[in-house]
């Protein structure tokens, strides 16, 4: 009892830290796990960009998921944390804006494009995957994370350990999300819709579903809490995710900046503690940047 | 437009399971419904307490929180099934019946007293009074409103696409995720296959109504 | 007590009666019974499991989640108030090219599912979450009121138009101000019974991702973890119940008042505790 304890306790600190009011001196990574990146002093930027707009307006509007484990989901305090939110934060901090300037508005699959092109938000990042079809109606910086869809299934499941598999039997995802297309019409599983990742849950564990499909990092989050119940069919990916920053189609400076400091992100290992401190706790290595798309 | 044309398959499956989950919920809830609406008027006072609070909370629970009982509580208490129809029809049937014993219930108020006091006079006990004499009655009443309650029964099933059934909203969530750039002619398409069937049952109702107004 | 429908029972009905009631209730007992040690042996009733009520932050998300579905409810029901006695009076104009396309925009808005209208608006439209559930739950419900408002006008004695006619009101005046007061008073008690219906419908807010009670619970299952699922869905039913039957009471409240002042009227008015506008 006491032990389940703990851990809850500490995956709550761990995807908690990045909110931690960690008033720590230094920039970049706090000393806690928590990421509170200082804002750059007076930044320069070139006049009428994008940038120098949010600069000197103070404060940005950031699209975020506010429901995916470990990239985008509201604590309960009522602010997103995760991976995608880190990122937002260590742009916010070049643009010379402190983390809690920064307006997090929830953004669905479904309305990302809208809410970019009505310019409801600065910028996207939102397990926002890149693809040519988006690419007619926003521009987007990176990818900054590749992910895949992968499928998690019972402990003691033999039966499905790659894509093929499926072909026939139940397998859960979110209504209206690409991983649930996916399987479906690649794979010729059989779709069963729930309202959220969670959801798919009792169902495999009821062995009414066969497996549950999602991006691999939020799977990997349920096997953590998890492991003697589920398992990931198999550690590769069957598709390429690769998570962009939405912007504004012809904003091809603001893009570019963003990119160039992604670059930075990686090189100066920002990157690398805004991953432990959120999606780290589940999945320990952080991956490299992945090559920045310039388009 | 072509998405219309091109997700036909998708739009027809949807449609054959809504119309499942419909016509299914609505007969069990018409006869549960019906047993409920006897049950309120019964000589027996647990029935009677029973039914009364059923109907009260039932008309007080949203209906996703029902399915969210059926299809995510249940399992939980160890009541699983194999089909996640199921849990949906269950749901549907159970809160629909709560409304249908309603409706009965008043149907069997408006036949005029007159007749059950002929038909106690003449010697029936309450089983037959209520089946012989009330019932076939209040039926004329009630149907109008039994038919409203079917459409709306129609409509309900919408949220079974958020609880593990691909009807026809579950499809219209994942088709317009597809086309993102046609999403209003994909919901179209949907609302065009509900309009399918609540539009005649509505003209049915009317019809029925007018029926029943000439009548008395 | 007595019923027109059986005799009043006699000693052996009554035995029967407290037979049946006693059998009754063994029997639903019974059954509770079977629920709860099922729960308590999957650990529902740990105390851990519910200690999370005891954190503010915990109950602050409820509240949150609460006034999310308050808030939606009662923007929706002072637009859409409004905008069904506007769709009323068109729907019942003298002016063909004004009565048939409300005629047909009503049907439509009448047959369609509210979630579908709801995930419409935030998919077309590009709105926030908060913004589709209100407008969903105002185009639903404003076809609703202008039906139901029309069947009050409708039940009302011709002699009322044609009083207001023959004083010299033009047809909307006479609308206006003899006949909608009427029918609204006549039907307070369904008009108040479909704001109910609005509210539970608030919960459909669910599937479009507006953070309302359910949704709100959801989200806190998910971060603490799938075995807080239970109590605090248990919780968020309990309240969602407990708000719906105090609306209720206020309409059934409401209706006692009304029926006592507006006691004229030729037809029957119908009550709020059967709601033959249903949902």
């Amino acid at each position: 009892m006491k032990a389940f304890l703990t851990r809850r306790k500490s995956l709550l600190v761990a995807a908690s830290a990045a909110l931690a009011l960690t008033l720590s001196a230094c920039g970049g990574g706090g000393t806690g796990g928590g990421t509170n990146p200082s804002p750059v002093e007076k930044p320069s930027f070139a006049a009428g960009s994008t940038m120098e707009k949010l600069s000197s307006a103070g404060k940005v509007t950031i699209g975020t998921k506010f429901d995916q484990p470990l990239f985008g989901q509201k604590g309960l305090d009522g602010k997103p944390v995760g991976f995608d939110v880190e990122i937002g934060k260590l742009i916010a901090a070049k643009l010379g804006i402190a983390a809690d300037k920064i307006e997090w508005v929830e953004t669905v699959s479904a309305n990302r494009e809208q809410f970019i092109k009505q310019g409801k938000v600065d910028l996207i990042v939102a397990t926002y995957t890149i693809n040519d079809k988006r690419k007619a109606e926003v521009a987007f910086a990176g990818p900054y994370y590749e992910a895949g869809q992968a499928l998690m299934v019972n402990k003691d499941n033999t039966s499905i350990t790659k894509p093929e598999d499926v072909k026939g039997k139940n397998v859960c995802s979110v209504t209206g999300s690409t991983p649930a297309s996916t399987i479906v019409e690649k794979y010729g599983a059989v779709l069963v819709p729930a309202a959220t990742y969670s959801a798919c849950l009792e169902p495999l564990r009821n062995k009414q579903v066969e497996a549950i499909t999602t991006d691999n990092v939020i799977l990997a989050g349920f096997v953590n809490k998890e492991p003697d119940a589920f398992k990931l069919a198999s550690e590769e990916t069957f598709t390429k995710e690769p998570y962009g920053i939405g912007v504004k189609k012809d904003d091809t400076e603001f893009r570019n900046w963003i990119n160039d400091q992604l670059e930075g992100f990686a090189k100066d290992g920002s990157y690398k503690k805004a991953w432990e401190a959120t999606a780290g706790a589940v999945i320990k290595t952080a991956p490299e940047l992945p090559a920045i798309d310039r388009y | 437009m072509d998405v219309i044309i091109e997700s036909l398959p998708q739009y027809w499956d949807g449609f054959l399971r809504t119309l499942f989950l419909a016509v299914v919920s609505g007969i069990i809830a018409l006869v549960v419904g019906t047993l409920l609406a006897a049950a309120r008027v019964s000589p027996v006072a647990a029935l009677r307490g029973f039914s009364m609070a059923y109907v009260e909370v039932v008309r007080n629970t949203p209906l996703t929180i029902a399915f969210f009982f059926a299809a995510v509580v249940l399992p939980r208490l160890g009541v699983t099934f194999q089909q996640f129809e199921v849990a949906a029809i269950i749901a549907l049937s159970a809160y629909t019946a709560a409304f249908i014993a309603e409706a009965v219930r008043s149907g069997v108020n408006s036949v005029p007293l007159g007749q059950a006091e002929a038909a106690r006079s003449i010697g029936m006990t309450f089983g037959q009074v209520l089946s012989l004499i009330i019932l076939p009655q209040a039926l004329r009443t009630v149907v109008p409103p039994l038919i409203n309650i079917l459409i709306a029964l129609v409509k309900n099933s919408s949220v079974a696409g958020a609880f593990f059934v691909l009807e026809l909203f579950g499809y219209g969530k994942q088709l317009a995720n597809d086309h993102g750039d046609a999403v209003m002619w994909v919901l179209v398409g949907v609302a065009f296959f509900y309009l399918l069937i609540t539009v005649p049952l509505g003209y049915v109702a009317h019809q029925v109504e007018r029926k029943v107004a000439i009548a008395r | 007590m007595t019923s027109v429908l059986y005799d009043v029972p006699g000693p052996k009905a009554r035995r029967i009666s407290l037979i049946g009631s006693i059998v009754g209730v063994l029997v639903i007992g019974g059954l509770l019974a079977l629920a709860i040690v099922t729960l308590a042996q999957q650990g529902i009733f740990q105390a851990q499991r519910w200690a999370i009520f005891g954190q503010a932050d915990v109950w602050s998300l409820l509240f949150n989640g609460m006034s999310a579905t308050l808030s939606a409810a009662a923007i929706a029901a002072v637009i859409a108030f409004p905008l069904g006695l506007l769709l009323c009076l068109m729907r019942i104009s003298d002016i063909a090219w004004i009565r048939v396309p409300t005629r047909i925009v009503l049907e439509f808005l009448r047959g369609m599912p509210v979630v579908l209208m709801m995930l419409f608006v935030l998919l077309v439209f590009a709105t926030s979450s908060f913004v589709a559930v209100v407008a969903g739950l105002v185009l639903y419900n404003s076809a609703i009121f202008a039906e139901i408002i029309r069947a009050g006008i409708q039940s009302l004695p011709k002699g009322q138009r044609e009083a207001g006619l023959a004083i010299g009101l033009t047809s909307f005046q006479s609308r206006l101000s003899v006949e909608l007061p009427q029918a609204i008073r006549r039907m307070l008690p369904s008009l108040v019974a479909q704001l109910v219906v609005l509210l539970k419908d608030t919960s459909l807010g669910y599937i479009v991702a507006y953070g309302e009670l359910l949704r709100a619970v959801q989200v806190m299952a998910d971060f603490l973890g799938p075995q807080f699922l239970f109590p605090v869905f248990f919780v968020a039913a309990a309240i969602y119940i407990a708000i719906n039957l105090a609306v209720s009471r206020l309409a059934i409240w409401i209706e006692r008042r009304g029926s006592k002042k507006a006691a004229g009227g030729v037809a029957k008015a119908p009550t709020a505790g059967v709601s033959t506008v249903v949902k």
